[in-house]
């Protein structure tokens, strides 16, 4: 008994000083340049069932813009750290699908971690997984009114994994699954935080679905606290 | 040569079967211009329901009520197409109609032993097969339609079947990947293909059952001769009835080039028109690409485009033009040569139908076009989208018709000697020659 709790002792003062001696990559991704303007989802709004969902006329929401330039539903992580991930015990990720829209459009994930897809709306919807890495599965499920939730993880890492309903053909969300904990969405001010990251040297990808789709890079090296890199994303 | 008696009920009924054929084909393209064929997860079940079954309120949620609206639709056709191939076939269909149909049947209900999953595929052969079983019940001892028309008619049957099934493969198997090609994307380019092909087929039919192919076939030219109607064949050159086949068969490329652009869901490759990102030739560098890409704010097909898609459109365009042109030229060559045709011989009617078929034929090709251009314009408007294809299935039609009509009437050397080695497609006699053996045949 006295060795086991030495044991634990040992074992939490080794993760408290891993812990202690993990850096944050912290920043702003902003957007240089002014991006095409966003358009109506009219199908959205005349559909009979989706359209009453709405007061106002939705529209796209491809460039999340925020005062000062500051881009959201960036995916910024830690280039080639793989082997690292923690999904199988990470709390699951969540994806409504609300007003006929899933919300959020962008998310990120590890590999191996749960999503929990829900319902939100009065109607059917079928939750169509389309991912181009093999191993990840395609999955396509029905999803009535009030149904329980669905759960979906993949085991390989992939950017942007499609998930849409075709029974509302402009609802889409895009899940980048990545093999480590060393991730984040920016918020719509464009500012993210990777949190917890050992100390070493990186390379950090910003990923955007129009700007950066292939991910743009930056040397770092992590050390105690906060080191940051912030990103600009130019429009062509 | 006994007076000819025409069955018109057989070619309303005909008739009929093409125009809802037309529909289908129309129905299918505003699933795919809608992005909603997987709608419906599960086939032949519909989200697990019998399809005859599913309640009205999933029916008429979203793109489910265009896929399942195509089902069944497609339902209708196909009992069609196995009455009309009854009919074509007279009572010596029976037989093969009855054995083709108990198989379906048998096969349909041993397919659940193999595993819960096919037990939705068991039932819907089974169900196929019970309407083949009905079709060949019936006791009516009606001759076969003379010629060739048996024959299509059981072309037909076959097809719809096939069709049927690509169409419900595409729905299986839309997720699986072979040789670095999507099943979902291949089986829909088939599916519109074969879809057009049997269109095509069924018009056909509906022509060659019309008093009209009949009644202004030459003046004494034997039912199944050669051409010995006094025209000389020669004319067929600057008739230009090879241009008009090379232009029906270039449309039928086209039509499979437009399939393949469609069932990518890649949107439109290139959102201008007459120009091409303000060019008369795109630029296709990846740099370029990545700017078309950035600024694309297609909401329901939000894959980026590649440079290969935006070539296909620049060959669909492409094509386009020189369809026109062969058209244009099909018409012009059928005004000069027909009127000198028409003048000679004031009782032949085919000159003149043929100059005035050339002239829709090509208006239609012009409304086409103007068609392709408005779905660039309206951003791919699903409507709009729908009616380019099934204008482009009427050009289709259209094409053959003049084709089959000009053969006939001018026949071809090689044709003629398709005819008289016995290869070549006997598109007449078409009505049954005499009141008391069409029925006792």
């Amino acid at each position: 008994m006295k060795i086991e709790s030495t044991l634990i002792a040992v074992i939490g003062l080794a993760a408290t000083l891993q812990l202690a001696s993990a850096g944050n990559i912290v920043g702003r991704v902003t957007i240089e340049g002014a991006p095409p303007a966003e358009i109506n989802i009219t199908p959205l709004k005349e559909d009979v069932n989706c359209g009453k969902l709405h007061t106002t006329m939705p529209t796209t929401h491809f460039y999340e813009v925020g005062p000062d330039k500051g881009l959201g539903d960036v995916v910024v992580m830690l280039k080639g750290v793989t082997g690292k991930s923690t999904g199988a015990s990470a709390p699951p990720a969540e994806l409504d699908q609300k007003g006929c829209e899933y919300v959020p459009s962008i998310l990120a994930v590890q590999t191996g971690q749960k999503i929990i897809v829900h319902n939100s709306d009065p109607v059917l919807h079928n939750v169509h997984t389309v991912p181009t890495v093999t191993g990840n599965p395609v999955e396509n499920q029905a999803q009535m009114a009030g149904a329980p939730d669905l759960t979906f993880s993949f085991p390989k890492a992939e950017n942007f994994l499609k998930f849409k309903c075709d029974v509302h053909p402009w609802m889409f969300a895009w899940v980048t699954v990545v093999d480590s904990p060393y991730f984040a969405v920016t918020d719509k001010d464009g500012k993210y935080e990777i949190k917890n990251v050992p100390p070493g040297k990186y390379t950090v990808e910003a990923l955007h679905r129009k700007l950066a789709p292939d991910g743009e890079d930056k040397d770092v090296e992590v050390k105690d606290g906060d080191v940051t890199v912030d990103f600009t994303m130019k429009v062509k | 040569m006994a007076e000819p008696h025409r069955n018109r009920w057989l070619h309303y009924f005909a008739v009929l079967t093409a125009l809802a054929t037309l529909g289908l084909v129309g129905m299918g393209g505003l699933v795919t211009s809608k992005g909603v064929g997987m709608a419906v997860p599960d086939w032949p079940t519909s989200y697990d329901y019998n399809m005859f079954a599913l309640p009205i309120s999933v029916w008429l949620t979203g793109g489910v009520f265009y896929e399942h609206t195509h089902r069944l639709w497609a339902s209708i056709v196909g009992t069609l197409v196995v009455v009309l191939t009854r009919w074509l076939g007279g009572h010596k269909s029976r037989r093969p109609l009855a054995i083709v149909g108990v198989s379906e049947t048998i096969v349909g209900f041993l397919l659940p032993l193999l595993g819960p999953d096919w037990k939705g595929a068991g039932y819907f052969l089974s169900g196929i097969g019970g309407v083949v079983i009905l079709a060949a019940v019936v006791w009516v001892r009606n001759a076969p339609a003379p010629g060739s028309l048996p024959r299509l008619g059981w072309l037909a049957f076959a097809l719809v079947q096939l069709q049927g099934l690509l169409g419900g493969l595409r729905v299986l198997l839309d997720a699986q990947v072979v040789a670095g090609a999507r099943l979902g994307t291949v089986f829909g380019i088939f599916h519109a293909t074969l879809g057009q092909a049997f269109l095509v087929l069924l018009f056909v039919i509906a022509l060659l059952t019309s008093r009209w192919w009949w009644k202004h076939r030459l003046p004494g030219r034997p039912a199944h001769g050669t051409n010995s109607g006094g025209l000389d064949s020669t004319i067929v050159a600057p008739i230009g009835s090879r241009l008009a086949l090379a232009a029906t068969l270039l449309i039928l490329f086209q039509l499979v080039l437009g399939a393949t652009m469609r069932h990518q869901h890649a949107g439109l490759a290139i959102p201008d028109f007459p120009l091409a990102y303000g060019r008369l030739w795109p630029d296709t560098s990846p740099e370029a690409v990545a700017i078309y890409n950035e600024r694309r704010m297609d909401f329901t097909a939000p894959n980026p485009i590649t440079a290969f898609q935006i070539d296909l459109q620049m060959a669909h365009r492409l094509v386009a033009l020189t369809i026109a042109v062969l058209v244009g030229m099909v018409m012009l060559r059928s005004r000069r040569a027909f009127a000198k045709v028409a003048s000679t011989d004031t009782s032949d009617h085919t000159p003149q139908a043929l100059r005035r078929l050339s002239v829709f034929w090509f208006g239609l090709i012009l409304v086409q076009i103007a068609l392709g251009a408005w779905t660039i314009w309206s951003n791919k408007a699903a409507d709009i989208a729908t009616m380019h294809v099934v204008v482009g299935a009427l050009s289709l039609v259209t094409g053959t018709f003049w084709c089959l009509i000009a053969f006939r009437r001018f026949e071809p050397q090689w044709a003629r000697a398709g005819a008289v080695s016995g290869s070549g497609l006997q598109i007449e006699p078409i009505f049954e020659s005499n009141p008391a053996t069409a029925v006792s045949k």
